[in-house]
């Protein structure tokens, strides 16, 4: 008895060995953050409060989705916040155009998705082909979107006279809002994508070493060009859900500090910022830590002007502690 | 008796409780070379990194100059006198080499301005001394794997070192490069420089050095004057059984080709090369570093583009125009450096060797880690691949064995042409015959192999025939008796007219 009992001791030892702190220092930081939360403020475990939170948290986490294979495949992307503008202003666009019916929404939210697609290829492409470095190319792209959003609004706000059009951004399902769903359901599917697939482990492969990757007959261009396609497009599922909420999207503010969130929240989740490694349900926490955060700044009756602060000393808090564990 | 340079008194030191070097007493004088020899793991490298002060000794007690050494780091070690050339080269690539050389320890004209023309000066006068054609304005990034030696050797010799240890300096290196190295080295030594030597090759060990130190799993083995031990008792020593027959039994090959490529052409560093390979063959490839043959092997596979030229496999002609062409035709490749295009250091052992041959591995679009484990725990028995656990990652693996992941990487892929390019770079002598009963059991299950290799006790011992390159071009295919080292030789430096 006493040997099973040791062996079991000892294989308990090995598991947590295993453990790879990356993985479990997110999860960890948000429960003590959740409990912290729930003393400091009575309002903080309403179930209004935390449908709230997550609420408004689905937006950059959709996008944080696809930032994060972006940033395992060794890149980054800045230019989802002003995609985010452009594409939801296309989306209001095409539903006063047909009329704002169940069609027009379909037709409205298909444009989408294959527009925001075609802005990450956009991106995908001259990263890939052009060889310009990414972090140059979605800055540029960051001041065309957002440039051409005013351009076509005439700095105007985009109205959709649909009706039917805010039940989707402002509906629930099992007493949970709608989009948080969408951030679910887009999260399953993203994180057996990036563990379980070809598709996921050669991304890991490229941002781990690239000429590893290319002499192991990976075709890196290929993969790279693929995270931006993926980035974009949800970009424009957040675009759709962001339009659908508001019935509007305004060309100056719509999508601003997006990108700041979104890579905020796959650091903080635990991908490495040099590439090569991450996960999806890090991403996932790393955006609640985030939400949390900025709903106790609000519910503590914190200056909203300092919330900025406070979100970038998380960010660069989270990646020193990734740099002393590497 | 003046005292030693470097004194050790039952040096030991452990990682996470694991010793990794044992009690080791010795006594190194001054103007000696000493050379250091162990497979990898033997604690060669703890060693000298103890002396450099990289490390700090879990036990034991360290003498420089007679004085104790309380804590050593590196550059105490510096200032001491100690210099290291490295295995890896620590060079900054957008520098030049004079600049490289002085780095942290500039010359300087006046408090604000370096003197830059002195500073070259001395640069040249360096490269004059190693006989080197090197400038002292060409950038790092410009220059050959062997001129960086060179610089990393000038770097060390510039600073007025009373010990200087050298890894593997010789790796990278010609024959005719490693003579110059070598009276260096003697001319140092009468100055009274100490050298610490690290090599594989027991040749140039008994060669160049006083006296050889044998470690072997972290333990002192023998210490002897070189002159009263010879290579064989070297080698034994450091396997720690008698070595019979390092090179296997040759099999004979069929007759007909299963690779034949014809005029092969890559923008200057592949010219023209026409060979063919038959069936359950070990093609060998010589030649001097820079002569091509990696970058033939990897326009063969499709890493780099080919500009003229064809490749046919059992007489069908094929376009491979990348490396996934490559795997899909049967034509594996084990690149030669394995830190930076062989394996992933941060991925573990499965997803290592499954990396190329993933699609094998796919049911319903996903990938079945059951089936990698099964595979992975077939190749780790079959390779005897020391591993921590299944699930480790390359990073904690030795050398050896990482290499033997990378080899299983390319394996994985079934392939029926399998390139090695420097199979046996850096790794010890038992892992080195592994590795050549590896080949030879491909061979004799009709796999046919390119084997190219820097050592040509190698490529004579491994190969049914042997391909010289120079400069691009395939200077003489050899068979038979012809392959003998002085005929590789005269192809390899395009000295063979002059012969014939």
């Amino acid at each position: 008895m006493k040997t099973t009992s040791k062996a079991y001791l000892n294989k308990a030892k090995e598991l947590l060995k295993d453990l790879d702190l990356n993985q479990y220092g997110p999860l960890i930081a948000l429960i003590v953050l959740v409990i912290i939360s729930s003393f400091a403020s009575p309002y903080f475990l309403k179930w209004r409060n935390i449908t709230n939170v997550l609420r408004q948290i689905s937006y950059t986490g959709i996008i944080a989705l696809g930032m994060t294979f972006v940033i395992i495949a060794g890149g980054i992307d800045l230019s989802v916040g002003s995609m985010t503008a452009f594409v939801g202003g296309i989306v209001i666009i095409l539903l006063n155009h047909f009329g704002g019916g169940m069609f027009a929404i379909l037709i409205a939210i298909g444009a989408a998705l294959l527009m925001g697609a075609a802005a990450g290829a956009f991106n995908g492409l001259i990263i890939t082909k052009g060889k310009v470095a990414p972090f140059i190319v979605t800055l540029g792209t960051w001041g065309m979107f957002r440039s051409l959003t005013l351009y076509i609004s005439g700095a105007g706000e985009f109205r959709s006279n649909s009706f039917l059009f805010p039940k989707l951004g402002m509906g629930y399902f099992l007493r949970i809002p709608i989009p948080v769903w969408v951030l679910l359901v887009m999260a399953i599917f993203y994180g057996i994508l990036l563990n379980r697939t070809k598709f996921g482990r050669y991304a890991c492969a490229v941002g781990s070493n690239e000429r590893v990757a290319k002499y192991s007959a990976i075709n890196v261009q290929r993969i790279k060009f693929i995270t931006y396609i993926i980035t974009g497009f949800n970009v424009a599922v957040t675009s759709v859900l962001l339009s659908s909420r508001l019935n509007s999207i305004n060309p100056t503010t719509a999508g601003s500090g997006f990108e700041l969130d979104a890579i905020a929240a796959v650091i903080i989740g635990g991908t490495a910022l040099s590439g090569g490694t991450g996960s999806i349900l890090g991403t996932l926490i790393g955006a609640i830590i985030l939400g949390i955060v900025n709903n106790m700044l609000n519910l503590l009756g914190v200056s909203p002007y300092l919330q900025g602060t406070v979100r970038g000393l998380v960010i660069i808090g989270a990646v020193l502690i990734q740099r002393k564990r590497g | 008796m003046a005292e030693a340079l470097v004194k050790t008194e039952n040096i030991a030191k452990e990682f996470s409780g694991v010793r990794v070097l044992n009690d080791i007493n010795v006594d190194i004088e001054r103007g000696e070379i000493f050379g250091l020899i162990g497979e990898n793991g033997a604690g060669k490298s703890t060693f000298i990194k103890i002396i450099n002060g990289i490390y700090q000794p879990t036990e034991g007690r360290f003498f420089f100059e007679g004085e104790k050494v309380k804590r050593m780091n590196p550059f105490r070690a510096k200032k001491l006198g100690i210099s290291t050339i490295p295995q890896e080269f620590n060079l900054v690539d957008h520098l030049n080499v004079y600049e490289n050389i002085f780095l942290g320890q500039e010359h300087k004209k006046n408090a604000l301005l370096l003197d830059q023309k002195r500073m070259k000066q001395l640069t040249r006068d360096l490269m004059e001394e190693l006989e080197a054609n090197i400038s002292p304005e060409d950038r790092i990034d410009e220059i050959s794997v062997a001129q960086k030696q060179m610089v990393e050797i000038a770097k060390a010799i510039a600073y007025e070192s009373k010990l200087l240890i050298m890894d593997e300096p010789t790796t990278v290196l010609t024959s005719n490069e490693i003579d110059v190295l070598f009276s260096l080295m003697r001319d140092l030594s009468d100055q009274g420089v100490t050298i610490v030597y690290i090599s594989h090759k027991l040749r140039e060990v008994n060669k160049i050095c006083d006296r050889v130190m044998v470690l072997r799993d972290g333990e002192f083995v023998s210490l002897k004057p070189t002159n009263e031990v010879t290579e064989h008792e070297m080698a034994n020593m450091m396997v720690g059984r008698e070595l019979n027959q390092m090179f296997p039994e040759m099999t004979t090959p069929r007759e007909e080709p299963v690779l034949e490529v014809k005029g092969l052409s890559n923008d200057g560093l592949v010219t023209d090369a026409s060979f063919h390979l038959k069936k359950g063959e070990i093609l060998g490839f010589a030649g001097l570093v820079g002569a091509g043959r990696t970058e033939l092997a990897e326009t063969i596979i499709g890493i780099r583009k080919q500009t003229e030229g064809e490749i046919l496999i059992e007489g069908e002609k094929k376009e491979i125009s990348s490396p996934r062409r490559a795997v899909n035709n049967g034509i594996a490749y084990l690149p030669e450096d394995r830190q930076a295009t062989g394996i992933i250091t941060n991925f573990e052992v499965p997803k290592n060797i499954t990396l190329i041959s993933l699609k094998k591995y796919i049911q319903n679009f996903l990938i079945s880690q059951k089936k990698e484990r099964e595979s992975t725990r077939k190749y780790i028995d079959e390779f005897n691949i020391q591993v921590p656990s299944i699930n480790a990652r390359l990073e904690t693996l030795s050398g050896g064995n990482q290499q033997k992941v990378s080899l299983v990487k390319s394996l994985d892929t079934e392939p029926e042409i399998f390139i090695f390019d420097e199979p046996t770079r850096g790794i010890d002598v038992s892992a080195k015959m592994d590795i050549f009963n590896f080949i030879n059991e491909l061979v004799e299950s009709g796999i046919s192999v390119i084997f190219i290799s820097s050592e040509l006790e190698e490529i004579i011992g491994m190969s049914n025939r042997v391909a010289v390159m120079r400069e691009g071009k395939i200077t003489g295919i050899l068979e038979g008796n012809e392959i003998t080292e002085e005929k590789i030789m005269y192809h390899a430096t395009g000295l063979e007219e002059r012969v014939v």
